[in-house]
């Protein structure tokens, strides 16, 4: 008999979903879930996954390509303090922990106990045969003060979905090209952006 | 440092902007010598192109002399170098298959947005070419940045005047790629609509190519003539029907290929050219295409088109059904000029391709604002401009 069911799963990512259970399905993912926003991008990468993994692994260099992150401290080898760029001049902090870790394959964190912006998320790193490495990024996230810091956040262009989707641009300039592109004039301009 | 500025519709003005400065590793300065008006910069400067902004610098035609490095570039203090219009890294997927107008590095990260928005994917860099494709200064100016210098520019050997060359930046590798896209054969009649730069190179590739005969169209006589310089037959659309002059020296089969070298500016008084403007200026479409219905048309069954002529957004009675029933072929794109350097820089040298034949004016940088009005209302007599910021100006 012919399935007609309509809740069936299709093979779409999650994070594209229009309905249904996505998030439940996200969090059944990581080892600890914070946060009930999803966003999630994927971006394909020449270069091998061990190397993406290795770069991202340490992350204090993230901010070399996460725009609105200021800073991350490692504080010891699975804890971590962000500062990150707010509206408003203010920044956000919270610690975060590596709740899973496969060496070319997988890092999942989750932010600890008070949390400006709580979440969590996984980064996956698939090979992609001549094309290289597929690297896909999941973060559930609560936004901060709720719907009206979202509209503030979009006001920004800091909506996280598209900060997600421009933070793995670079990243895939950073490591394809060993440098990330700006149409600034010069150093005043690229200052000016890098404030922007 | 002075720049020619985009200001708004039929407005640009030479100004003087702060210098560039070397950013990335891979960054070079190069001191420009000869830079060129392009027809797809009158499509700047007649309004067509979103994304521009005020006091953006304009130019993707040029080559001058490298002044500064940065440590990773290959290029050497000194060297004459001519630099491709697209802007890409060598490094990613698509620059490894020589596309490198997809180059997926070429664009910075946030301007890339708007192209995706648009087109579905980000395409490369370009100089001088609004911010979706990346919001570059361009080189009608005094000094440029060129991003991935290692990659990009190609060194000018000794001997050649810059005339010679400067149009492997963007026009000569058009015009040969838009030949090559229409898979030219033995015994094949192509015909090219538009003789402007780009259509003038299309002819002579073609030919080169092997094409039997070369058709080309348009409505100012001297253009056509320099078409006819080369070998080609041509049509003038103003005192013949081009569809039904095609058929008949074709005996009635069709041009095997058609190449739209016109754009998005179609002139001529014909329906629906007048229907596309009347869109146009109320905003219900953006792009003439009349040029590319036609080659559609008029293509034989089977045929091959292709379309070297830029187009920005969405169209109207595109010949949807004409195109599917004939079982054509279209190939189209912004010019992989990275690829074609090299080879045409030989046959340069070789003297196989002339390029200077097309230069009518050449300008002090100063009156480029000039340049452009003359560009644009005389395109008869003007067939190019070339910009030098050195020359001294006219009395
Ligand atoms: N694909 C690329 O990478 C690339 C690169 C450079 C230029 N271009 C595009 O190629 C096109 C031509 O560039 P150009 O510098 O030669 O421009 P141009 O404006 O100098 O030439 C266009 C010519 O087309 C003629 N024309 C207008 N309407 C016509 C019609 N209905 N039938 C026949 N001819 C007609 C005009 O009289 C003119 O001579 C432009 O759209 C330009 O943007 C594309
Ligand atoms: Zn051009
Ligand atoms: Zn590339």
């Amino acid at each position: 008999m012919p399935d007609t069911r309509d809740d069936i799963r299709d093979d779409a990512p999650l994070t594209t979903a229009k309905h249904g259970d996505a998030l439940d399905e996200a969090k059944a993912a990581l080892v600890e879930d914070r946060g009930d926003s999803l966003v999630g991008r994927s971006v394909t990468i020449n270069r091998p996954r061990a190397e993406l993994y290795a770069f991202w692994r340490d992350f204090a260099r993230l901010p070399a390509f996460m725009e609105n992150v200021e800073r991350v401290d490692m504080l010891d080898e699975r804890t971590s303090h962000w500062v990150v760029k707010a509206p408003g001049g203010r920044t956000v902090e919270w610690d975060a922990v590596i709740t899973e870790d496969r060496p070319g394959e997988l890092i999942a964190w989750a932010s600890t106990e008070g949390a400006d912006v709580p979440n969590s998320g996984r980064i996956d790193f698939r090979d992609a045969g001549e094309r290289g490495t597929v690297v896909t990024a999941t973060i559930l996230y609560d936004p901060p003060a709720g719907l009206l810091g979202k509209l503030i956040a979009r006001m920004f262009q800091r909506e996280p979905a598209i900060q997600a989707r421009r933070d793995l641009r670079r990243f895939k300039q950073l490591m394809e090209t060993g440098e990330i592109a700006t149409a600034a004039r010069n150093r005043r301009e690229l200052e000016e952006e890098e404030e922007g | 440092m002075r720049a020619l500025t985009w200001h708004g519709k039929h407005d640009v003005r030479v100004e003087t902007v702060d210098d560039p400065e070397i950013l990335n590793p891979r960054d070079a300065i190069i001191r420009i010598t000869s830079t060129a008006i392009c027809g797809s910069d009158l499509h700047l400067y007649d309004g067509y192109i979103p994304t521009m902004q005020v006091g953006d610098i304009l130019g993707h035609e040029f080559m001058g002399e490298v002044v500064e490095t940065g440590p990773g570039s290959t290029l050497e203090k000194g060297q004459r170098v001519v630099v491709p219009f697209t802007i890409a890294c060598g490094s990613c997927y698509h620059c490894g298959k020589h596309q490198y107008s997809a180059c997926d590095n070429g664009n910075p990260a946030d301007n890339q947005d708007i192209a995706q928005f648009l087109y579905g994917q980000p395409m490369s860099g370009l100089f001088g070419y609004s911010h979706m494709t990346g919001g570059y200064a361009g080189g009608q100016a005094e000094y440029v940045r060129v991003p991935f210098s290692d990659v990009g520019p190609i060194v000018v050997p000794d001997g050649l005047e810059d005339e010679q060359v400067l149009f492997l930046s963007d026009i000569l590798p058009t015009g040969w790629q838009a030949a090559e896209y229409a898979q030219i054969e033995p015994g094949d009649t192509v015909a090219v609509w538009g003789c402007g730069p780009v259509g003038l190179f299309a002819v002579q590739s073609a030919l080169l190519m092997g094409a039997e005969r070369v058709i080309a169209i348009d409505h100012f006589p001297h253009r056509l003539e320099l078409a006819r310089r080369f070998g080609a037959e041509t049509i003038n659309f103003e005192k013949s029907d081009t569809y039904e002059a095609l058929m008949e020296m074709t005996g009635g089969i069709g041009p095997d290929a058609c190449i739209d070298a016109v754009g998005l500016e179609a002139h001529g008084f014909f329906l629906d050219n007048v229907i596309d403007q009347i869109k146009a200026s109320t905003f219900l479409g953006t792009d003439r295409i009349h040029s590319i219905r036609q080659a559609i048309i008029a293509c034989r069954k089977g045929g091959r088109v292709s379309m070297p002529a830029v187009y920005g957004g969405l169209v109207d009675k595109f010949p949807l059904g004409a195109f599917m029933e004939k079982g054509l072929t279209l190939r189209t794109g912004q010019t992989h000029v990275q690829h074609y350097m090299p080879a045409l820089l030989n046959a340069i040298v070789e003297g196989k391709i002339d390029t200077t034949f097309l230069i009518s004016h050449r300008l002090p940088l100063e009156q480029a604002a000039e340049g452009y009005k003359m560009f644009h209302g005389h395109q008869n007599e003007v067939t190019k401009v070339v910009l030098k910021p050195g020359m001294a100006a006219a009395a």
